[in-house]
């Protein structure tokens, strides 16, 4: 029988959210109420799905180009590695982005707010990591929009993001922010992760060399998934 | 450890997530026609309410009929790769909360040490409300293999161990419901 591989390595406390978190309302009757049975990684846990480069073209990765006209907003590249807990880069690993457009409507028929749809954006895409873990989009800055969490509630701007990563459970959906937004103090999604620095993990910064003179701003968001825990070394012969 | 960096927290994929992640396809595991059983796994997700759930997503991993991932990690090399079986599916409930997944049965393969663990389909659920995924396990009810299964054997109350198990009903299709909070909460893992 082969050998199980090494177990990814748990979360430190408070660097991830939690399940019940009141102040985002939807948590409340949605969140599980037992507590979570823990189990050990065997090769089910430890193994994942692998996505070949040759799944997303760069119509996948432009969404500026998806459509007959260019979209409204300001452009801008998003581009990062995913890395691993050691700061080892993820190759060859799917990201899914989907956002609303700069008006703050989504192409969705869930949502109705009062903003105008852009018929030249849809506002998804994907991209295969290369051999460095790097990841690249053209996109338009969205907007900011109202939800119904609490009365004159507004969602910061954001990305959604999936990542996949090596195992199954190192599989990563989350939201890319942008600095500076005075709406991050007041949106509980954001403010649901305790812990400061990982916190701020999910703000991207603006870095001037990314942005393209005369065309588009540049911002940089690495996404950092669940390490291999230590593996004991071999014993010398 | 010193050293190490912050993983990125997860964030909720909130409720228009179909734009992002729905591929009507994915819930067909049996696509480019692998070997192994045909099976059907269908049912629906409740929240604290036992109101339906329509804003969830479901991603599931498993082995091909031999018991192989189709992964770089599994070196079970007396087990074939199934080229034809990725293994990874996907899919979004309906307004009704509904879902419906075509695959094949699993085979049975290694836990840890000497154990060998039931065929199970290993399942990530995102949903609006949920501000990670929670993971959990298919198991079959008809399978034999269930009474040595290492995760099912350390679950004591039978009522949380039947929570994972998927039942054959009409037309042999499987049955298998998520309920978020209540009675019947689907048993979720720490991993």
């Amino acid at each position: 029988m082969a050998k199980t591989p090494a177990a990814y390595a748990r979360h430190r406390e408070g660097t991830q959210p939690p399940y019940l978190y009141p102040d985002y309302a939807s948590t409340v009757k949605r969140a599980p109420t037992r507590p979570l049975i823990p189990f050990e990684h065997t090769l089910s846990e430890i193994t994942g799905p692998t996505f070949s480069s040759g799944w997303a073209g760069p119509a996948a990765t432009d969404l500026t180009k998806q459509h007959k006209s260019e979209p409204l907003g300001e452009r801008i590249i998003v581009t990062g590695c995913i890395l691993d807990e050691d700061g080892r880069p993820v190759p060859d690993t799917l990201v899914e982005l989907w956002q609303c457009n700069a008006a703050g409507r989504y192409h969705h028929p869930v949502d109705q707010h009062d903003a105008p749809l852009d018929p030249n954006f849809t506002g998804a895409g994907q991209a295969v990591t290369d051999a460095e873990g790097r990841y690249r989009f053209v996109t338009i800055k969205p907007g900011a929009y109202p939800w119904r969490n609490s009365p004159n509630a507004w969602r910061p701007a954001h990305l959604h993001f999936g990542v996949f990563g090596g195992g199954f459970v190192t599989r990563l959906v989350t939201q890319m922010y942008f600095p500076g937004d005075p709406l991050l103090q007041y949106d509980p999604i954001y403010q649901s992760t305790a812990d400061a620095a990982a916190r701020e993990r999910l703000i991207a910064a603006y870095v001037p060399e990314l942005s393209e003179p005369e065309w588009a701003l540049g911002y940089a968001f690495d996404m950092v998934l669940r390490g291999r825990e230590a593996t004991p070394f071999e014993a010398a012969p | 450890m010193s050293g190490k960096l912050i993983p990125t927290p997860g964030q909720t994929v909130g409720p228009f997530f179909a734009l992002g992640l729905d591929r009507p396809e994915w819930s067909d595991l049996t696509r480019n026609n692998p070997q192994g059983e045909r099976i059907v796994i269908e049912g629906r997700v409740f929240d604290g309410d036992g109101a339906p759930v329509p804003d969830a997503v479901i991603e599931l991993w498993q082995a091909n009929a031999a018991g192989r991932y189709n992964s770089p990690e599994d070196t079970q090399d007396d087990k074939p790769i199934d080229p034809n079986f990725l293994g990874y599916g996907r899919v979004a409930t309906d307004p009704q909360g509904h879902f419906r997944i075509t695959t094949i049965k699993p085979g049975p393969v290694p836990g840890r040490g000497n154990a060998l663990q039931a065929p199970h389909i290993e399942v990530a659920f995102f949903a609006r409300g949920l501000l990670k995924q929670l993971f959990t396990r298919i198991y079959f009810a008809d399978e034999a293999a269930n009474a040595s299964d290492p995760l099912l054997a350390g679950i004591e109350d039978d009522s949380v161990r039947r929570t994972l198990l998927a039942r054959r009903g009409e037309g042999g299709v499987y049955r298998f419901d998520f309920v978020l909070q209540g009675k019947d909460e689907t048993a979720f893992l720490d991993l």
